[in-house]
């Protein structure tokens, strides 16, 4: 089998924009503190190959507000442990009278693989270095909140963007509506070839040019263990890098502070900086839950 | 499948053009074959006396039996993705009347009992097979193997293919000891300090699907410290596996200028695909080395007609399905490539970039017995072993990988239509393959 199940969102690359548009709206309409029952009766399958906390709860509170009984099912203490590949573990959710399945997975591509061998959606929580769709499309929600329009948007994304779901997935999205991004990092964290990602890519590494006039700022986490054995050390990387008040105010006044989580106070931003007004990071958390309450009630034909 | 199992009995092959390369012919000829060996060539019917069979070639072309420098037999050890038996059917499928198997195998082949044991007629292999051996014991880049011994048992060459071998103290050792017995080395040149978790070529590809990517420089690097060190020794004999990229190439051409005894082969997946066609985690396009760059591919394409490339060989990898068709980083490297290897060509290399015929045909004969030393075969010169491909090269044609005789499916070439293809495999004076 081969066709790809209707509703299933597995990235951003590949999206109409006016299917991204549809589904904002639908986002708008969603409100997890008034439950419609849209999903009564529907199964939806949380699969996690990886830790998550705002993802994962994110997801099953959204289904849950719908209606729907979820089942969380993780790597570890399953026959996943036990050599069961991802193929049969998918077959067995099936079995089990899926019908969605959610998956977060550290190998990217894997969330396809099995949208093409299910006849239900698959719904990508994340896949490796690849994309993270739903966090770009609660990040987008996020950004029409405050702005009127994507097109034109000084968008800046600061940090380990080779290694980013978030940041593929982001620039995807935003590129499709017109939004001039400008990627900021060191060469291990940001290789020239990013630009190739989309059209009108800029690179600099310095986070100072980056940050300037800039409308939105997305800032990305850094994992000290990816620092381990580069060129660049790690004070040096929060001394030329890291998001300070004094940078943040290069940007426009009105200018948006996002980071996809989990935030490390003190290595990619400074305490100061993700408490500050222009700072959206809970706005972001909060977001995720009604974009992915849109996002499975159109998988799940629901949507009105 | 043998019609007759003894090397006894004569077959004429009448009408068709013999491209020889080795021998300079390009001309329409009768072939003769008897007792196993080439006996006569000549005009067309110009030979004299009776032949137990014949064979009607007209509007084909006759050849040296083609030989392949890298194939993956899988046995002994994984006999689930390949046996002798199936892998050199489809290589007779293919036109190979020869082929040199790659010690990775399980146990590795690296001490001449195996190399014995391989040669078997038990094995029910259908064509020649010539054993390579590991470089070193179990291929773990740190002890030689007793290259004399293996040579003995009849390994044609040495290698620690699917890894290279890196430390430059073992390299130069290997080649040292090799060049004493005139045996070439063959390297997978890969830099894997460089390539760790790394599924895919170096490039927007890769950054866009989110994979680690190979850099050229882990080929080339290899490449380029090998000639070096082959330099080192007169008579020293350097093969370069599946080259698959244009620094690379350039270190070849260094080597080769400055009269270093260097070689190298080309794959047909690497001469007609590119990174791109990966496409969305096709782990049908994963192989080591990567699908490279539009940019490589040109270099691969000016190096085959150039001269400066050697041989193509397939790297014919077979997988089964659990090894493939799963997540795309933890597919296992490789394709099936020997029943698509000559449509490829012909499809790619003769009709796409006019590369001649002859050239073509010599890539597939006179230019891997360069490689290793196959006496009397790559060339139909009187005398030789009677191996012979004769082929179709305007025959258009569809591969249905569910129809290859190969125990694997593992190929991107599923429903391509090539033009040019195998009309008869014949290994010793025997018909081993017919279409
Ligand atoms: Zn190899």
């Amino acid at each position: 089998m081969n066709r790809i199940a209707r509703g299933s969102l597995l990235g951003i690359e590949h999206m109409e924009a006016a299917e991204i548009v549809g589904l904002l709206k639908l986002a708008r309409r969603m409100n997890p503190f008034k439950p419609r029952p849209l999903l009564r009766g529907k199964r939806v399958l949380l699969l996690f190959y990886e830790a998550s906390t705002r993802t994962r709860s994110s997801f099953e509170i959204a289904a849950k507000s719908m209606g729907a009984m979820t089942t969380l099912v993780l790597s570890s203490g399953s026959s996943i442990e036990k050599g069961e590949s991802l193929l049969d573990t998918a077959y067995t959710l099936r079995a089990v009278g899926a019908d969605l399945i959610v998956v977060r997975h550290p190998n990217a591509g894997a969330p396809l693989l099995m949208a093409k061998h299910l006849d239900i959606p698959v719904v990508n929580a994340g896949d490796g270095m690849h994309e993270h769709p739903t966090q770009a499309l609660l990040d987008a929600y996020t950004i029409s909140r405050h702005k009127k329009s994507f097109k034109g948007l000084q968008v800046v994304i600061v940090g380990d963007i080779y290694h980013s779901r978030v940041a593929r997935s982001a620039i995807h999205l935003l590129s499709k509506f017109g939004a001039r991004i400008t990627l900021c990092g060191p060469p291990e964290f940001l290789p020239e070839l990013a630009t190739s990602l989309a059209p009108g890519l800029h690179i600099t590494r310095s986070v100072e040019e980056a940050a300037r006039k800039a409308d939105v700022i997305i800032v990305l986490r850094v994992q000290k263990e990816r620092l381990a054995g580069m060129k660049i050390k790690l004070q040096d990387y929060i001394a030329r890098y890291q998001m300070t008040m004094t940078r943040l105010k290069l940007a426009k006044r009105d200018a948006l502070l996002m980071h996809p989580g989990p935030i490390i106070r003190g290595l990619e931003l400074t305490w100061e900086v993700a408490d500050c007004p222009q700072s959206v990071i809970v706005e972001e958390v909060r977001n995720g839950v009604p974009v992915r309450m849109a996002i499975l009630a159109k998988a799940l034909g629901r949507a009105r | 499948m043998a019609r007759d199992k003894s090397n006894l009995g004569s077959l004429l092959i009448r009408g068709g053009r013999l491209i020889d390369p080795a021998s300079k012919i390009d001309a329409l000829m009768d072939v003769l074959l008897r007792d196993g060996r080439v006996a006569e060539i000549a005009l067309p019917n110009k030979i004299r006396g009776g032949a137990n069979e014949k064979f009607d070639a007209r509007g084909l072309i006759i050849a040296p039996g083609f030989i392949d420098l890298h194939v993956h037999l899988r046995e002994p050890g994984q006999v689930y993705k390949e046996t002798i038996a199936t892998g050199t059917a489809a290589a007779a499928a293919g036109g190979f009347t020869s082929v040199c198997c790659m010690p990775n195998t399980q146990p590795i082949l690296d001490s001449p009992e195996w190399i014995t044991w391989l040669q078997q007629s038990e094995r029910g292999a259908v064509v020649n097979v010539f054993p390579v051996a590991a470089a070193t014991h179990a291929s773990k880049g740190a002890v030689l193997t007793d290259f004399r011994g293996l040579q003995r048992a009849g390994a044609v060459a040495v290698t620690d293919d699917g890894k290279p071998i890196l430390s430059d103290d073992i390299m130069r050792e290997t080649l040292r000891v090799a060049s004493e017995i005139n045996l070439p080395v063959i390297q997978h040149a890969e830099d894997t300090r460089m390539t760790e978790n790394c599924s895919i070529n170096d490039g927007p590809t890769a950054f866009r699907l989110g994979l680690r990517g190979m850099k050229a420089a882990a080929e080339a690097s290899i490449v380029e410290r090998d000639v070096q060190l082959a330099q080192q020794f007169t008579g020293a004999r350097l093969h370069v596996a599946h080259l698959s990229t244009a620094d690379a190439l350039k270190a070849v051409r260094r080597g080769k200028r400055s009269r270093v005894r260097v070689t190298c082969e080309v794959t047909p997946h690497h001469f007609a695909l590119i990174d791109e066609n990966v496409g969305e985690y096709d782990t049908n396009f994963k192989m080591n080395p990567p699908l490279r760059s539009a940019a490589d591919r040109e270099a691969l394409l000016v190096a085959l007609a150039d001269g400066t490339v050697d041989a193509i060989a397939t790297d014919h990898a077979p997988h089964a399905p659990h090894e493939k068709i799963i997540e795309f980083e933890r597919a296992l490297f490789g394709i099936i490539g020997l029943e698509t290897a000559l449509g490829m060509a012909i499809t790619r290399l003769h009709r796409e970039q006019k590369i001649p015929l002859a050239r073509i045909v010599e890539l597939f004969t006179a230019g891997p017995t360069r490689v290793v030393d196959l006496r009397g075969r790559g060339t139909l010169a009187r005398g030789s072993y009677a191996d012979v491909t004769i082929f179709d090269p305007k025959k258009r044609w569809t591969f249905d990988a569910s129809k290859s005789l190969s125990k694997s499916r593992n190929t991107p070439f599923n429903g391509w239509q090539f033009t040019g293809k195998v009309v008869a495999t014949i290994v010793g004076g025997v018909i081993q393959y017919r279409a």
